[in-house]
């Protein structure tokens, strides 16, 4: 059955086009991710996915309900962890989960047993009478994640999970969100601009860039599709040689970017001799040969013809912490 | 489903409560300075004779105070909206499966529940102090219309939280709108008792909705020095926070996360 089934789909921002006619369905139980980068209309696809934008053309179901005619049992299906941090610093982390589970009319019973087990889950259990102001920036997600799924919610919206956050943290999160996904069958729609995040977390990828979907597939088939090595290579007249390499039939395919070129092959460490080969006839100087494993971040560049932007957005919740500090607050 | 609204306003409640009793220094903030206000201005200017009033300054400040204290308070409340926003609580709240008009409740009610306690505080001080209050008839009427200034205060905060990205705009609109309004209701000195003031200042001053709060406040409690009944005061005021409230629930109605 499908969770989320949008059909064209589309946002607009004045005269930008931030959600362009997209079509997708996530089935149940199943993690899905939107890769793309800052900016591609990843957290707009969110923001109307869970009503709180109004999509100026197409529509959406979660669940079977209509995110704009039945906005409110789209609301008890759906929870949320934005972008932004969402809890309120000036209440402990239990406080935070019960007032969520008592807008989401939980009752008593249910509210105590459901804090446990959420809490349980992320690993929570002894910070849970401290102030939000002095968590950790994980031990935030992690209560973010908790508080999401306070309410059984059928699918889980995670928005850069683990943005902002350490290398060892973010094993953690991911290690979260596997969890969750096994023990409670919730159905996950991530978006990220990690690579490795949609790598490791995802069975399912859709490519999205300038708010349109470029390609969805499983990330094993998305890296397949580019053959089952790279070689990454760089030397003087990179045209000369990737006319000439075009005529061999065990090209899987090449791209030519601004100083190298990425080859796809099979059985990439016997081709390596035959390309130096060609490009000694052609008396083309090489400066440099790699071969590697395709990542989805060669997926990204030969969908898109470039790497995801590398700069990083500073996170929000240092971003406020400056403000704080400015005001002396 | 209509006890989920309940509880939903319950909790919205419960934590602006919460919030309140932890920040120390918005609650000592809040009543020391209408403290001083009562204490200085009262005390230093208590045996001035004020064109256009009768009897003790205390007694005729006090009313003006409580409703300065009420209003600074729940204008908070309003803004604070703004906070959520900018913390992105707001979304949390938003994206939860009640309506609209539920949240506003919720957040007015915690608001004016804040507010008039800061006024009670300020007004039982103002009693220590020698002011009589009228009757006991009097003394319900002024609470009336201590939630509604209470109520329309929220109502501005909200429609400013709206309409307002940042804070930057905070502090001029509370000198160039809020303190002209405060010192042009009469809560400080009387204006349309006093021949001294040119008409025009009078004239504004009918146009100031602050000057009906401060007037019926005063009716009520003291009965005394009130330009108006305080149930025509009442009229008006209840139409104010109508308009008020209504238009702070419309434009928080269409504020997107």
């Amino acid at each position: 059955m499908d969770i989320i089934k949008t059909d064209g789909l589309t946002k607009k921002f004045n005269s930008l086009t931030a959600v362009d006619n997209i079509s997708f369905s996530v089935k149940e139980g199943e993690i899905f991710g939107f890769l793309g980068p800052n900016g591609a209309g990843k957290t707009t696809t969110i923001k109307m996915l869970t009503t709180l934008l109004n999509p100026t053309d197409g529509s959406a179901e979660i669940a079977g309900f209509n995110i704009i005619k039945q906005k409110n049992e789209v609301r008890k299906k759906v929870g949320v962890v934005f972008q932004d941090p969402a809890l309120d610093w000036n209440l402990t982390g239990r406080e935070n989960l019960d007032f969520h589970a008592r807008v989401y009319a939980l009752d008593r019973e249910n509210r105590k047993k459901r804090i446990e087990e959420v809490i349980k889950l992320v690993d929570l259990n002894e910070k849970m009478n401290i102030f939000v102001k002095n968590y950790s920036g994980g031990m935030k997600r992690r209560l973010e994640i908790a508080r999401g799924l306070m309410h059984y919610p059928t699918v889980l919206f995670l928005d850069e999970p683990t943005l902002g956050l350490d290398a060892q943290t973010r094993r953690a999160i991911w290690d979260y969100i596997k969890k969750m996904n096994k023990e409670e069958g919730t159905t996950i729609f991530l978006t990220t601009h990690y690579m490795d995040e949609a790598d490791y977390l995802c069975d399912r990828v859709g490519i999205i860039d300038h708010g349109k979907i470029l390609i969805i597939d499983t990330t094993t088939n998305l890296k397949n599709s580019i053959g089952n090595d790279v070689i990454t290579l760089s030397c003087s007249d990179m045209d000369k040689l990737l006319g000439r390499l075009g005529k061999e039939p065990w090209i899987k395919n090449t791209k030519k970017h601004d100083n190298f070129i990425t080859i796809g092959v099979e059985k990439g460490e016997e081709k390596i001799p035959e390309i130096i080969f060609f490009a000694q006839n052609l008396g083309i100087k090489i400066k440099s040969i790699s071969i590697r494993k395709p990542t989805l971040d060669d997926v990204f560049l030969s969908f898109t013809g470039r790497t995801i932007r590398n700069q990083e957005p500073e996170h929000p919740w240092k971003q406020m912490a400056r403000q704080r500090e400015r005001r002396g607050g | 489903m209509q006890h989920g609204e309940l509880q939903a306003i319950y909790v919205m409640w419960l934590r602006q409560m919460k919030r309140y009793v932890r920040s120390r220094s918005r609650i000592i903030g809040t009543i020391v300075q209408p403290l001083f206000f009562l204490a200085i201005l009262g005390l230093g200017l208590r045996n001035a004779i004020l064109p256009g009033m009768t009897g003790d300054y205390i007694p005729f400040i006090a009313p003006g105070i409580v409703a300065m204290a009420i209003l600074f308070s729940s204008m908070h409340t309003g803004i604070s909206v703004l906070w959520d926003k900018k913390f992105g609580f707001l979304q949390e709240i938003l994206v939860a499966p009640v309506s609209r008009f539920t949240i506003i409740i919720g957040r007015t009610l915690g608001g004016a529940t804040t507010a008039v306690l800061q006024g009670t505080i300020v007004l039982i001080i103002a009693i220590f102090m020698g002011v009589s209050v009228s009757s006991i008839g009097g003394f319900i009427l002024a609470y009336i219309f201590m939630i509604l200034i209470a109520l329309t205060s929220v109502g501005f905060g909200l429609i400013m939280a709206s309409k307002m990205d940042d804070f930057e705009g905070f502090q001029i609109i509370i000198t160039l709108i809020l303190m002209p309004l405060f010192f042009l209701s009469s809560a400080l000195f009387p204006i349309a008792t006093n021949t001294n003031l040119p008409d025009i200042v009078i004239m504004l001053s009918f146009a100031n909705p602050l000057f009906y709060m401060v007037d019926g406040l005063r009716g009520s409690l003291t009965n005394m020095n009130n330009v108006l009944h305080p149930l025509v005061d009442l009229i008006i005021v209840v139409i104010i926070c109508l308009t008020m409230f209504g238009l702070g629930s419309y434009l928080f109605n269409k504020t997107e996360a």
